[in-house]
């Protein structure tokens, strides 16, 4: 918010770089500005399009776990609150359909179906490369069955569950008991649709289908609308069965309470990122400690080979975590992870501890999974011509670890190498001293009004 | 805001005439409670001469219409009720300014997040909760006072504590920003703890040469003042005019005036007295190992190193950050120069974070720098020439023959470390490094403002993170004299001199240090531009001396007095 308020801050946000040119002190950088079909200065963040935009699609912010629109905003506090229409799937830009819904819901008159990408041109005295890390994709290593095993999710997402504004409002659920529990109206519409049918063979015969089945049984009753109706009937209480005991079991439904972290998912591994993922420890051990305090039954697991809780009051928290909140830190690398037939998945490891290869059953699985390059590191590397280093970050010399190989082109955080908020917000500064270090003179630095 | 400009605007006016925009903030609001009604209730309450709602009041014609208001009404108070003060205030406060009204004759009143947002089932109920909310907020207007911000002078110029990684860093990039510094260290020459370095990790660059380049380079610069085997030993003043007494090796005194303070006092690494038979000749610790592999070939070739000696324990239970990686990098020096040498690491957790340190861990590995976990319940035992350790993989008991046991020891807190903090009134933590702001969000700066951190004055730092936190630290107090002047809010604490007793009370609960007692007069004083508004001192004055602008008795009860009835 202070950046979006900030007079000397030009935020160019839903923009890419295209094209850097010239040199410290005297570039020139080619910003191509999306096209967002809104219009920013009119745009109150109001969400009056949203909420009426017939169109639902996944929720990339939540992860695909909960909808949004196809007119949407990555997230509630995003800066600018300005919404923009998701292209691919708003039934304006589809072929052949017809909507505007958000135009006429706009009582800003924001929306602009013909909004064009802008291309901007920006001078700039140097240049801050903040792109940024993803994750690794655990999909890639298929002993730990993520995206096959229904309870096995990552870190992340296991974010999006404890956060209150998130799919399931802080409540830590088995994805399997979740769907379960979203099966429900479907199949309570079926047992409506199937009372319906009823409905019709009762008025039609003037008798409900309670007088008319055991008549029907006693073979009083002949014909082919009779066996349809007496179908009818067998089917409707298959159905209604199925929904009470579905019903009873959703309600028998507890939050999943035996958490088990893999750490190092991606990372410290020869076959992916050799590299340690420097947050993924205290990331666990913060969720750990949340999901306890949110359910005082949890059990958590936290196996790895070391517990890297290196940082200020980080080592402290480690063990606040153990003692409060009963973490359970287990050393040792997991070899498989398999399921019961509840869908709980199993792990599979090796206790270093005690010597002997243990199975563990818990109710959810959350891998800690690898901090990677983001692709725009590897993008921007190419247009700006930056070295990368081997793994992939912008490569840069530890006793300058903010000059990238080009002068006065800056980086700071994780597209420099794997770490945690403090040091990313420290790097920051760092990098705006760098630029204003070697812009001075120059006459390009100027005082603030 | 274009407050500084500000007239007193038409607030002399003997009438008040008090106008209020009721925002529908879209459906937010109005999709919960009867906008509509609140506004023409608004319209009934004392004082109010105008009240609009409108669809968004943050919007451009929400704003306009603000403006358009004040002319055409003669209005000479503006209540919003609306969203946030946080996010909204200063959008408001500034369209007030803009046309002609003192920015300080403008309330806001959250009818959203404290509101519709809270009784979406209710709108009778929400309905009603508003309109008190706006009842409390026009009766609150009506005894607004317009205010002027206060500015003060700045001086360009800042003093960097400590001429270590960190400090050198800061006080060059402050330099190069045009700033006068002057850097103050206690020792007789600059570098700090790198001095006695002999490689950088994770490259293995010369420490010398690195920390000479970086001294040449302040040295160099003309608007640098370097004070050796000096010591700051006052500090007085607020950010933009800060007194710094520095005291030199004569004894001599001067005063340097300066708009910001950098501490980069740094730390020192702990001798372990009493632990795992240190004795400093064939059981060191890594920087004695550091300073023998700097004068010559290392007459061991059995060594031994044993992890978190000192650190990790109840009496330090923090992790000091850096020792793993000094103890692999020793031990990757060591097999370069004698690749015959055995080098075996004993650890807890090795703490190898981030990219570059983990490749280090697999190269030493490949170099054949052998590692073993150890219990802490059952920690390494150093006998005369083995070091007895369990083996808790195999669950045997292991000897390691060695020729020389390095301990790696943690970076503590310098033993001055709380007499500074005294001296300046910043905080530590209980491990007695200096405490950031924010654990996250400030690492670098402290609550009390113009005073910055870096380093390992605020946990062990390794040499690129002592310099990234050194140039963060000079961006950081470049964000306050690159300014030409400070401008603070108006809304701050007054003492009245004539009603205060002298008891005190308010300077103990200050958590600023804005009030000072002035012994001669015995009445307490306040210093507008530390005081944050927190109103602390204004809740306990027992003589109702203290008034928090903004926030006067006569402001709240009158909210308060209309609420009730």
């Amino acid at each position: 918010m202070d950046v979006g308020r900030h007079p000397n801050i030009r935020l160019l946000a839903y923009s890419e770089v295209e094209k850097v040119e010239g040199e410290l002190g005297d570039f020139k950088v080619t910003v191509r500005k999306k096209a967002r079909y809104v219009d920013e200065s009119k745009c109150t963040g109001c969400g009056a399009c949203a909420e009426k935009c017939p169109t639902a699609i996944s929720d990339e912010y939540n992860l695909g776990l909960a909808n949004a629109k196809a007119i949407y905003r990555y997230f509630a506090q995003g800066i600018p609150s300005t919404y923009t229409i998701n292209t691919n799937f708003c039934r304006n830009f589809q072929a052949g359909k017809k909507c505007g819904v958000c135009a006429k819901v706009c009582q800003a008159g924001a929306i602009d179906y013909k909004q064009q990408d802008q291309v901007l041109e920006v001078e700039a005295g140097a240049v801050i490369l903040a792109t940024g890390y993803e994750l690794f994709d655990a999909r890639r290593i298929p002993e730990y069955g993520y995206g096959r095993l229904p309870n096995v999710v990552t870190a992340l997402e296991l974010e999006r569950f404890l956060s209150a504004s998130g799919p399931t409002h802080g409540h830590v659920y088995r994805p399997t008991d979740l769907a379960l529990k979203e099966s429900l109206p479907e199949l309570e519409k079926s047992r409506q649709k199937a009372f319906k049918a009823l409905e019709k063979f009762e008025k039609q015969f003037e008798r409900t289908s309670d007088e008319f089945y055991p008549l029907y049984e006693a073979g009083e009753l002949k014909g082919e609308d009779y066996e349809k109706w007496a179908e009818q009937v067998k089917a409707f209480w298959d159905l209604d069965g199925e929904v009470q005991a579905r019903k009873e079991k959703v309600a028998s439904l507890e939050s999943a309470h035996r958490l088990a972290f893999i750490q190092c998912v991606g990372s410290r591994d020869i076959r992916f990122n050799r590299y340690c993922s420097g947050f993924c420890c205290m990331h666990a051990i913060k969720e750990a400690i949340i999901a306890r305090e949110h359910d005082p039954q949890a059990q958590v697991y936290i196996i790895g080979m070391d517990i890297r809780a290196v940082g200020k009051g980080f080592e402290e928290y480690r063990n606040r975590g153990a003692k409060e909140s009963h973490i359970e830190y287990v050393r040792s690398r997991v070899a498989e992870i398999t399921e019961n037939k509840d869908h709980s998945p199993v792990i599979w490891y090796e206790d270093t501890k005690e010597r002997v290869v243990k199975s563990l059953p818990v109710d959810l699985v959350i891998l800690s999974t690898a901090c990677e390059p983001s692709p725009a590191t590897r993008i921007l590397a190419d247009i700006i011509g930056l070295e990368v280093n081997d793994f992939g970050f912008y490569a840069t010399d530890p006793s300058q670890p903010l000059d990238t190989s080009r002068p006065g082109i800056f980086v700071c955080g994780c597209a420099q190498s794997p770490m945690d908020i403090p040091e990313s917000v420290a790097q920051a500064s760092s990098a705006a001293a760098r630029a204003a270090q070697v812009l001075s003179g120059s006459g390009t630095l100027r005082l603030a009004s | 805001m274009s407050g500084h400009a500000m007239k007193k605007g038409n607030a002399d006016a003997q009438e008040t005439r008090i106008g209020v925009f009721i925002c529908h903030c879209g459906s937010n609001i109005a999709g919960y409670l009867d906008c509509e009604a609140v506004t023409k209730y608004a319209m009934t309450l004392p004082g109010v001469v105008y009240a609009k709602n409108n669809l968004y009041t943050c919007s451009e014609a929400g704003i306009g219409e603000i403006k358009s208001a004040i002319a055409e009404h003669k209005l000479n108070r503006v209540v919003v009720a609306s969203c946030s003060p946080r996010t909204h205030m200063p959008l408001f406060k500034s369209a007030c300014g803009e046309a002609g009204l003192n920015p300080y004759l403008f309330e806001m009143v959250n009818i959203r997040d404290q509101c519709s947002w809270v009784h979406m089932q209710e709108r009778e109920e929400a309905t009603g909760k508003a309109m008190d909310l706006v009842r409390m907020g026009v009766a609150k207007a009506t005894f607004l006072e317009p205010q002027e911000d206060i500015e003060s002078s700045l001086v360009r110029r800042a003093v960097v504590i400590g001429g270590g990684m960190a400090g050198l860093s800061a006080a060059e990039a402050l330099g190069d920003m045009g700033m006068e510094v002057i850097l103050v260290e206690r020792e007789p020459r600059l570098g700090g703890l790198l001095r006695r370095i002999n490689r950088i990790a994770p490259r293995g660059g010369s420490a010398a040469e690195l920390i000479e380049e970086r001294i040449s380079r302040v040295q160099s610069r003309d608007n640098i003042k370097i004070c050796l085997e000096s010591e700051v030993t006052a500090v007085g003043g607020y950010i933009g005019n800060y007194e710094v007494t520095v005291r030199d090796r004569a004894g001599q005194e001067s005063q340097e005036t300066v708009g910001c303070i950098v501490v980069a006092t740094g730390g020192v690494p702990l001798v372990p007295e009493g632990l795992f038979g240190y004795n400093g000749r064939n059981v060191i610790t890594q920087i004695e190992l550091e300073e023998r592999l700097k004068s010559g070939p290392l007459d061991a070739t059995r060594v031994v190193m044993i992890q978190c000696a000192g650190a990790r324990s109840a009496e330090r239970p923090y992790c000091s950050r850096i020792c793993c990686l000094t103890a692999v990098k020793n031990a990757i020096y060591i097999k370069e120069q004698n690749p015959e040498a055995d080098v075996h690491i004993l650890y807890r957790d090795i703490q190898m974070y981030g990219a570059e340190n983990e490749r280090l861990l697999w190269e030493s590995r490949g170099m054949g720098v052998r590692y073993d976990v150890y219990n802490v319940e059952r920690p390494p035992v150093v006998k005369m020439d083995v070091v007895e350790f369990y083996q808790p993989l195999m669950g045997e008991v292991y000897d390691l023959p060695y020729d020389l046991v390095v301990l790696s020891t943690p970076v503590v807190a310098r033993e001055d470390a709380p007499a500074i903090s005294q001296l300046m009134r910043i905080p530590i933590d209980q491990n007695n490094f200096f405490l950031e702001a924010h654990a996250k969000l400030r690492p670098l700066d402290f609550a009390t403002d113009g005073i910055f951190l870096c380093g390992s004055a605020r946990y062990p730092a390794t040499v690129g993170e002592a310099r990234a936190q050194g140039l963060g630290a000079a961006s950081r107090a470049g964000t306050v004299l690159f300014k030409d002047k400070l401008v603070t809010s108006a809304l701050v604490a007054t003492i009245n001199p004539e009603t205060c007793v002298g008891c005190q009370g308010c300077l103990m609960v200050c958590p600023y240090g804005a009030i000072r007692f002035d012994t001669q007069r015995g009445v307490c004083e306040v210093n507008t531009i530390l005081c944050k508004g927190c109103g602390n001192c204004a809740s306990t004055c027992p003589s109702q001396s203290v008034v928090l602008k903004g926030f006067s008795p006569k402001q709240l009860l009158s909210q308060i007095r209309v609420m009730l009835s």
